[in-house]
């Protein structure tokens, strides 16, 4: 095991972060902050409690998942995409280092970044509302499953992208569509019955629903099933990026 | 002694259909400065992307000191440092990090006094703190040689090293690789600049279409092409080559003022007292003369042409 190498991939992505702290962090806090005002307060105000939660508290697992989602892809595929885009993954390619370290060293800073990115908002949401965490545990596991299978996710599209619109197309087409769509604003029992059904092929979903009974103990489906979705999806994505490596898709000639 | 890379029967097919390299066999010695020559596209870069792992070979294999550079990778890429033609680096670190990187990533623990020993014999202490993309051209080469040698390895290769680099560093550079090998440091270079493998060179290969048409001493290989030329300036131009001279290997220039004698410097007779003689008898005076050695480039430029 080249653990130096880890540790370099690691920090090399991580002190990026810290050279884009406006982006990388204080831009997600804002943007929440922004759903907050409009959707907790603002609209909110107007609307009744969902399982016995206010509106404002009930929407902190979703927007925490929401802003989880995008930046655990976002900061994985970029941090790959970009070497590939100027060439320096020569030197990755190039090192004794196995495909196993490569991906625990970008994945791991990505989703290193999103946690914590998580952690802030949550920190931020704490401001606007009130809200208990019933199951802190879980709450962390949901929390690090999620930003890791989605970073993986991100790696695989950062790999898969050979120009900036592709790193962007799946983001923007797929997983906002699907987060907003999974309940991070609502309960799924709000839709009428035909939509529910349609709703459950929706991944994020499960893992909105699962994050959201951590916090307040209901939960729109069990939270053994949101438990074990996201274990599939992480499975299903630690074999396709297996796969990327070897075969050296979009890596070597 | 056992060479420090062995290429054996390595193919390379592109998914295009183009095929790079053809059944290469190459021997580098432990120690050495090898040059490897070729024209653009000829596969020096496919070459050594797959001995450093970059390219999947389609046949054949590579050994680096002993190890297989497929199977057994880790401890093979681990002596080879890599100096590829393009610049490429991540332009918003510093010189610091970005070597430091490397040296980590190539599985070796921090160790500021090395990196700091790179940077100063490259003339880049002064710069370590700087970002990438504030500097020239021939300081990013120098980062991406530091990088390179940051993990201490057996093996350098250098892609086209002094490609639009200027007199200066491509001086420098050529210091900084003979003091490199003489702390037992094997070098690979391919160069456009004959005139840089006859200055570094222990060896030449020579590359055209992907097949190696020539492994050689550098000196024997000067010796065995090297042909002679001696010009004789003439005191009165000459309209044709005179008939009594008709069986020398000559040229008239075009303006009939020089005659071109070329011969082999290693023969037994090179000819030329004859030649003199012959010229005397027919009358024909010169009031200069000069002989010259060919250089590696028309060595390098007739093998090519040859082989077409």
């Amino acid at each position: 095991m080249n653990i130096h190498a880890i540790r370099a991939i690691y920090r090399f992505e991580m002190s990026r972060t810290r050279r884009t702290l406006l982006q990388s962090v204080v831009s997600p806090v804002i943007s929440t902050s922004l759903y907050f005002v409009v959707f907790g307060a603002a609209i909110g105000s107007r609307m009744t409690a969902i399982n016995g939660v206010s509106y404002g508290a009930f929407i902190v697992p979703g927007l925490i998942m929401l802003s989880l989602l995008t930046q655990s892809i976002s900061n994985a595929s970029f941090g790959i995409y970009f070497p590939k885009f100027v060439g320096t993954i020569y030197e990755i390619l190039s090192a004794p280092v196995s495909s196993i370290e490569i991906v625990a060293g970008y994945v791991g800073a990505a989703a290193s970044k999103s946690i914590i990115l998580g952690l802030i908002i949550l920190a931020t949401a704490r401001l606007f509302v009130s809200f208990q965490i019933e199951h802190p545990l879980w709450m962390l596991a949901f929390l690090v499953l999620t930003a890791l299978t989605f970073s993986l996710f991100g790696f695989i599209i950062g790999i898969w992208a050979d120009n900036f619109e592709k790193l962007q197309l799946v983001p923007l087409l797929v997983v906002t569509p699907l987060t907003f769509l999974g309940g991070s604003f609502y309960s799924i029992h709000m839709l009428p019955p035909f939509w529910q059904k349609v709703t459950l092929f929706n991944p994020v979903v499960y893992l909105i629903s699962g994050f959201r009974w951590s916090f307040y103990g209901a939960s729109d489906v069990g939270v053994e099933i949101s438990m074990g979705m996201t274990l599939v999806f992480l499975a299903l994505c630690l074999a396709i990026v297996w796969c990327i490596f070897r075969t050296g898709y979009r890596l070597k000639a | 002694m056992q060479p420090i890379i062995s290429v054996r029967q390595l193919s390379k097919t592109y998914a295009s259909g183009f095929h790079a390299l053809k059944q290469i066999d190459l021997e580098i010695r432990q120690g050495e400065i090898f040059a490897l020559l070729g024209p653009n596209g000829a596969g020096k870069t496919t070459l050594i992307s797959i001995i450093c792992g970059i390219v999947n070979p389609s046949e054949g294999n590579v050994l680096a000191d002993g190890h297989d550079v497929v199977r057994d990778y880790r401890a093979a890429r681990a002596k080879i440092g890599l100096v590829p033609q393009e610049l490429t680096t991540d332009a918003f670190e510093t010189v610091w990090n970005t070597v430091s990187f490397s040296r980590g990533l190539f599985g070796k623990g921090p160790n500021p006094a090395h990196i700091e020993k790179v940077l100063k014999e490259l003339s880049l202490w002064n710069k370590k703190d700087s970002k990438i993309l504030t500097l020239s051209g021939g300081m990013k080469r120098r980062v991406m040689i530091a990088k390179a040698l940051s993990h201490e390895p057996q093996i350098l290769f250098l892609d086209e090293p002094t490609a639009g680099v200027d007199v200066e560093l491509r001086r420098d550079m050529w210091a900084m690789v003979r003091s490199l090998r003489a702390t037992g440091v094997t070098i690979i270079l391919t160069t456009h600049y004959i005139e840089e493998a006859e200055e570094m060179a222990d060896r030449i290969g020579v590359i055209n279409k992907g097949e190696l048409i020539l492994v050689e001493d550098k000196a024997e290989l000067m010796n065995k092409l090297g042909r002679k030329q001696l010009t004789l300036h003439l005191q009165s131009p000459l309209a044709g080559i005179p008939e009594a001279l008709a069986g020398y290997p000559l040229e008239l220039s075009a303006d009939g003022k020089a005659l071109v004698y070329t011969f082999d410097a290693q023969g037994e007779h090179t000819g030329i007292d004859v030649l003199l003689r012959r010229l005397g008898e027919a009358g024909i005076d010169f009031k200069d003369l000069q002989t010259r050695q060919s250089s590696l480039e028309d060595i390098f430029v007739s093998l090519v042409r040859e082989r077409a």
